[in-house]
Parts: C-alpha cells; structure tokens; sequence
C-alpha cells in the first residue's frame, strides 16, 4: 500500500474502498471477540470458510471477523448482513445449515434466532434485540462493522478522518473543542480530559509523551480490552489527535499482559497506520510526526496508577510516588505526559468529526457522551453495553440487561470496582453519571457493574475486595498495606461467626484512617466497597454478628446443607458430585447429608435440579 | 552431571543474550525482556536470571524485585497442565471460590503452587477480561466457561486426573 500524503489522498482512498464494500453483497460477520473465540468461534469460522469453498462462493459470499459486539452472553454471535439476520449460539455444524438456509435461500433456522426471555417472542434482526436497541452505541458499534485486523474497513466507515480534520486545525483549537465537548476520563477518575491537554501543551520540556492506559486491572470490567481488540484504529486515532493538540512526538500504549489478542490485533493496527502515512513521519504529509510503542504490562493493579505505570515503563517496580508535582508537568522519565483511558481516546476522533456542541448533547451537563459498561454478575444478558450518560440503573439492570435469572430478586450492583460500592435497590432509579454515582458512595471507575441477588453476601463481597486489594496493594505505606491487612482479618472474623457489634464501629474508623492516609488512590479508595456495604446492608453484618447466620448463605462457616425431603426424588445427583460422601441415599429415596464430613462446597445444591437442597 | 549442567547454563546464556539483543542492551525494557525470557523457559530460571543481569548490567536485586513484583513471573516451573482459575468479582458471585477450594482439594495444591511430579499447576488470576463467560477456568490456554465442581472434574479427568465424574451432568 502507499502511503497517503495528504488529506485528500486519503479522502480519495476512502471514496475508493467505500465503492469496494458493496453494502448488498451477503457477508457472514462472526464475532471473534475474546468473549466468542472462548466459545471456539475459531472452528466455526474456517468451517465458514471451508463450506464457501465447498459451494464455489468465494467471490460471492462474504466472511468478516469482528470484534466483540458485546452480548457476550450469547455466543458464538452470527450476524447475516445485509438481512440483518441476527443467529445466536451458533455450532460449528450449523455453517453449512446457515449458507444454504438464510444466504442462498430465504429461510431462518428458527433454533438459532434470538428469543426474548420475557415475552418469548422471535426477534429476527440484530438491532431489535432488546439487549441493543436500548443502548447507544456510538463508540463501541463500529466493532460490528469492521474487521480488527484490516485498516481498510475502518477507513471505509470513516475512520481518520478525524485526524485528517484534525490536522488542518490549530492545536489549541483541538484542545478546546475537547473541553467544550467536556469530556471526562474514563479510567475512573472523570478529570476534565480537555484541561489534561491543556497543561500538557502549557508544560516546559521534551519530548513530551502521550500514554493510553490499557492496563484495566478492574476485575469485572473488560471495555477496555474489546475496544483495543475490536477498533484499535479508533484508540489509535485518538492518540494521534491527542499527540498533535499536545505537541508530542512519542506514544506508549500499555495494555495488560494477560490480553494477548490485544497486543496483536493492536500491533497489527500500528504497523497499518504507519503504512498508510497515519503514523510515524511527517503524518498525511502535515509536517508532524508521531509513533507509539507498545508496553505490555506485568499483571499489577497497582500498575493502572498513572506514576506506578510510568515506573513500569521505565522498567522499574510499579509502585506510586507522591504527586506534589503533575504528571503533565513531570510523568515518563519526568518529561509533560498526558495519560488518558483506552475509551478516553476512542470517543476522541467522533469528538472532532462531529464536533463539541453535538458530543456535549449527549448525556447529563456534568458528563457528557456515553459510556461502556460490564453489565455481569447474576444478569440474564451479561455483555458490553454502551449508554448515554444519565440513564437509570433500573434502565441498564432491568431494561438492557433483562433482569435477574431464575427469578431471583435484585439485591445491589457493585460499580467502581475496587474503588466502589454496592448499590441497594432503592437507588436503582437515580441517574447513573459521575456525580451522581459518587453521591450514594460509589464511584464510576471503569465502568464495571456486578449485579448481586439474595444470593450474594454483602460481607463476603467486602471481604473479596479487600483481600484482591490486600494482595495488589504495594506496600509502600502503612496505612494501606497494615489497614487493608486488619480490615480483612475483622471481615474474616465476622464471615465465621466470631465477629462483635463494636467491629462495626472498627472497621469504619481504620477505614476512614486508610482513606486519608494512603499515599495513592489504591489505598485512598479502599475501604469503599466496605464503608457502603455497611452503609446500606448494616442488618446483613448483625446477622452475621448477633446471629451467626449469613442469610445470603453464602458463608461457610455459618451455613448448613440440607435435604428438604418434599422435593427429594432420590435422583442421586447430589451423592454422585459429593466430593466427601457426606450426601448419601438409595436410589429413589429420600437422601441426607451428613453434617459431620459436609465440607460446604455447594456441588449437591449445584447439581440438584429439583430445589431439593437447603441452605440456612 | 556438572558437564550436562554447565552446557544446560551455556544454552540458557545464549538464549538470554539474543533475548537481550533483541532490546538493544535497553536497561528500560528489562520488564519486556524478562517477559520474553519467561515465555520462552515457562518460568524465570534462576541461570536465566543470573544471565540477564550480567549481560544487561543491571543489579540482581533489580531483577529479583521486580520478578517477585509483578504477578506475571514465576520463579518456579509451572506443571505440565496449567490451570488458571478466575476469581474476578463477576466470577466470584457466580461461585468460583468454591471451584477453588475443590481443585485444591483434589490436586492437593494451593494457588500458585506446582504438584511434586510436575505435572499440574494451579493458579487464580483477577479477570481474564471474559466475564460473560464465568467463572473461567483455563487449561494451557483453552477456555472452560460456566464452570462447576462436576464440569471440573470432567476437564481433569480429560487429562488423566483419577477422579470420580458423572456422566448424566
Ligand atoms: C490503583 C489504580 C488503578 C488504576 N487502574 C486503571 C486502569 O486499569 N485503567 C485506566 O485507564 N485507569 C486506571 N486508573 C486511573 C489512572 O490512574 C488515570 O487516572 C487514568 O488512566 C487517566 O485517564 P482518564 O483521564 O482518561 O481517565 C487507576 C488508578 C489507580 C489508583
Ligand atoms: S496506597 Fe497502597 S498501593 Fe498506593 S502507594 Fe500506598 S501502599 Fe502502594
Ligand atoms: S470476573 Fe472472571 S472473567 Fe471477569
């Protein structure tokens, strides 16, 4: 390929490849997201191919690999375009099935279409589904449209463009149509991304450096890695963008170790960009240059703290350092940096193209835009969900995500991760944005959201935290790595039955210690997932204490298996998984559990199809 | 048995100079090299170890600190199957630290450990980033999702484990 040397260069390479995509030929999109390929998409697509080759259609039929499209839940996710046919679960057998049926002929396989759990009914194309159609997908809906791997496709639906606009402007002017557009970090913080720009611009020194964090050690959130696997073109125009406004000539993306497709499709990405004159010398024939290296990181949370990453990358331990000075004054090798989020960068070239007035419509004053979360934890759809800022929890709980399977009931979503809390029902209604979510003590963070039932204990949920956060602290400072320490050992305490009324009062005196006393903002946010916790789920912790009873049933040590003999059939699923023989009993009669060798596991109440098993 | 040993360290060396080389003798991309290092040999040997600091001329307290650091080196070998277990929050409320306690107790190892005979190692990781799919449990890189105590005893048993599993599940 050559380069393109100019804007219009590539304008007219776009008119090109856009006249190449005939939009009525039929092309089979296989998600091949991270999500799917678990799913062993990766057999489903060469046997695709190999039904296309067996047909003699190579030149007729198309195949695209997509990113992640974010119904993860449903997998391995076939969409027939240009019907709009929309197949879920899909078996590598069923290739053949697909071709002939709904490409070659004008049938739907009614065992692969989509059915709304609720209502039943059939629904046939992608963008009815209820899980979609009540989203906004401006950011994360390219990854439908493009295959990762292939420049061409992003370029076609408009990709760099941004740029190319971009670089015609004046970099302050790029600055500030950012900040207009009041864009907000999406790494967890929210900072004014614009004035982040800004001060990196303003700041004295060079090379200046711009970083995307693609660390996304937030367990439960994974936006961040399909976004890099799906679009890297978008994360990487961004930078470009962010690069030119700021004046920096060089660009690390640090992106997780344990996110190998990442890395790859996202190294594939800077190889093309840089082919194609997007990247590296003299960019579009503008004069200004600008390459990114890629970091990958070395499987530390902690590493996601802006001065942690920068240790990291200059190959040292990643452990924070105080902030009296900023990282856009002093970051990588204490040169002006500007770290923003992999979505922080994505919603940047939309951000230009379309402009700051039409961007800042979107959402709630404060926070403008959209954001991606991880709708997971005990939901009907678990996937990737892509909102307008300001919409109801109630709407992404029970709307978007279709509720809590096996009828159970709604008891609390965590966001925030780490840095988090758990949000009981009564909140569900309230807008979900940055001020609002800090408002009922919880926080944004990267846009995880764990949906919890009656069957989650809101202890042990605390206690999970703090002892993720015990492991991954640095242990640089006391009152992180000692306070997370003493706040699990109560937490353990209170789990076993051992815990007493005033540790209530303890545990929220060390933590507000450790929130004040933490060098970073690891430690600073650590106690939340157990300060709200206590906040709005006081009554579950004096079960435990007064009690001794975990009503969630989910604490071993205060927990019992039974055998409700009413609903017994004597099936013998429960003796077969017993790992301890503590469940026994005759085939068709009622079984019992021994109480003195049950160990708690939970495989007979796993395996009990019947309700047979009681917990209390 | 010192001869086999001495030429063992010469190939191990050699590999870790071109690892080195491929960095252009770069103190920064120690992390990066002993990635590399540790994909290679499957864990940080201590002969490896030894190299790099010498041919890179950074301290071995450097490289220890950073390989006791950072999650994603082992100093010691991994079995020959690797199970990494999730225990990211989205697996955690779907049960996985009850499938924990249960590969524990039949491979009789803790997370992070290796069976003597070298065959099985265990470890739990925090999000693999497939929440959808949880709890995850991967075996040398292939996924097992909506795990349980009867689907992993059906994936060890797949790779000789001796135990008991139930085919109607
Ligand atoms: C312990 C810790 C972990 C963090 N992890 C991440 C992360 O994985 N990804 C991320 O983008 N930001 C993370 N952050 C926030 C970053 O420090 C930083 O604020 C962010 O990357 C800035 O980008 P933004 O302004 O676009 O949000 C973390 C912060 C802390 C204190
Ligand atoms: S607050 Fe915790 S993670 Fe942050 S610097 Fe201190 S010890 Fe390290
Ligand atoms: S919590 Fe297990 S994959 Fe995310």
């Amino acid at each position: 390929m050559k380069k393109c040397k100019s804007a219009s260069e590539l304008a007219s390479l776009r008119e090109k490849l856009a006249a190449a995509r005939d939009p009525k030929k039929p092309t089979i999109v296989i998600c091949a997201g991270t999500g799917c390929l678990a799913y062993g998409t990766q057999k489903l697509i060469d046997n695709f191919r190999a039904e296309i080759a067996k047909r003699k259609l190579e030149g007729t039929v198309d195949v695209r690999t997509s990113g992640c499209h974010g119904f993860c839940e449903r997998g391995p996710l076939v969409v027939i375009q240009p019907k709009q046919i929309f197949y879920q679960h899909v078996k590598t057998e069923d290739a053949g099935e697909i071709i002939e049926k709904t490409i070659l002929g004008d049938a739907v396989i009614d065992r692969l279409v989509y059915r709304d759990p609720a209502t039943k009914e059939k629904i046939l194309h992608e963008h009815d589904v209820p899980f979609y159609k009540k989203q906004m997908r401006l950011i994360f809906g390219m990854n439908g449209q493009i295959d990762p791997r292939s420049i061409d496709d992003y370029i076609a639906i408009g990709g760099y463009a941004g740029l190319a606009k971009a670089l015609a402007m004046k970099p302050e002017h790029i600055v500030d149509e950012v900040t207009k557009a009041k864009l907000r970090g999406r790494g967890g913080g929210g900072f004014m991304t614009g004035w982040k720009w800004e001060s990196t611009a303003k700041a004295e020194g060079s090379p200046k450096y711009v970083i995307c964090n693609a660390d996304e050690g937030d367990p439960g959130a994974y936006m961040d890695r399909s976004l890099l696997e799906g679009n890297p073109h978008s994360v990487i125009e961004g930078m470009v963008i962010g690069a030119f406004a700021i004046g920096s000539s060089d660009g690390y993306i640090y992106v997780r170790n344990e996110y190998p497709l990442a890395v790859t499709n996202v190294t594939a990405a800077i190889e093309s960009a840089r082919a194609y004159g997007l990247l590296g010398e003299n960019i579009l024939g503008s004069g200004f240059s600008f390459d990114i290296k890629i970091n990958r990181g070395g499987g530390a949370f902690v590493c996601g703290e802006s001065s942690a990453l920068f240790a990291s990358i200059e190959g040292r331990a990643g452990e924070p350092r105080q902030k009296y000075v900023h990282a856009t004054d002093r970051g990588l090798y204490d040169k002006p940096t500007c770290l923003n989020n992999v979505e922080t960068w994505a919603n940047v070239p939309p951000i230009i193209v379309k402009g700051a007035e039409w961007y800042a419509s979107i959402g709630t004053p404060g926070s403008t835009g959209t954001k991606i979360f991880s709708l997971v934890g005990k939901i009907n759809n678990t996937g990737l969900v892509e909102v307008p800022m300001g919409i109801t929890l109630r709407e992404i709980v029970f709307g978007i995500g279709g509720g809590i399977p096996k009828g159970r009931k709604f008891k609390a979503i965590q966001t925030g991760g780490p840095s988090g809390g758990c949000i009981p029902e009564k909140h569900l209604d309230m807008p979900v944005d940055f001020d609002e979510l800090s408002k009922v003590g919880s926080m944004m963070g990267s846009g995880g959201m764990i949906v919890m039932d009656d069957r989650t204990c809101m202890v042990d949920v605390a206690k999970y935290f703090l002892k993720f956060l015990e492991q991954e602290s640095c242990g640089k400072c006391t009152p992180c790595r000692e306070g997370i320490y003493q706040m699990r050992t109560i937490l353990d305490r209170i789990s076993e039955g051992a815990g007493e009324e005033k540790d209530i009062e303890l545990l929220e005196w060390i933590g507000t210690g450790v929130i004040d006393g933490s060098l970073c903002a690891l430690g600073g946010t650590a106690p939340f997932p157990v300060l709200s916790t206590i906040k709005y789920f006081r009554d579950e912790y004096l079960a435990h204490i007064r009690d001794k009873k975990c009503p969630a049933g989910v604490c071993k040590k205060l927990i019992t298996f039974t055998v409700a003999a009413d609903n017994c059939t004597g099936c013998t699923a429960c003796a077969r998984v017993c790992p301890t023989k503590a469940a026994t009993g005759e085939k068709k009669k009622v079984h019992t559990i021994d109480q003195a060798t049950c160990i708690k596991c939970g495989a007979c109440f796993e395996a009990c199809k019947f309700d047979a098993i009681t917990i209390s | 048995m010192e001869a086999s040993r001495s030429k063992r360290n010469g190939a191990t060396e050699a590999k870790v100079s071109e690892i080195v080389a491929r960095y252009g003798h770069d103190k920064s991309f120690v992390i990066p090299i002993m990635q590399d290092i540790q994909r290679e040999f499957n864990y940080l040997p201590r002969e490896a170890l030894d190299a790099l600091s010498a041919s890179l001329g950074v301290p071995q307290s450097l490289v220890y600190h950073l390989a006791t650091f950072y999650r994603a080196f082992s100093l010691t070998p991994k079995g020959k199957y690797r199970l990494s277990l999730c225990l990211g929050t989205a697996c955690h409320v779907r049960g996985a630290p009850q499938i924990a306690d249960h590969i524990t107790r039949t491979l009789g190892i803790e997370s992070g450990e290796t069976t003597s005979d070298g065959e099985w190692s265990f470890e739990t990781v925090n999000c693999l980033g497939a929440c959808a799919l949880g709890p995850i449990l991967v075996v040398n890189e292939e996924y097992h999702g909506q795990i349980t105590i009867a689907k992993t005893n059906k994936v060890l048993a797949a790779l000789g484990k001796k135990v008991e599993t139930d085919e109607e599940v």
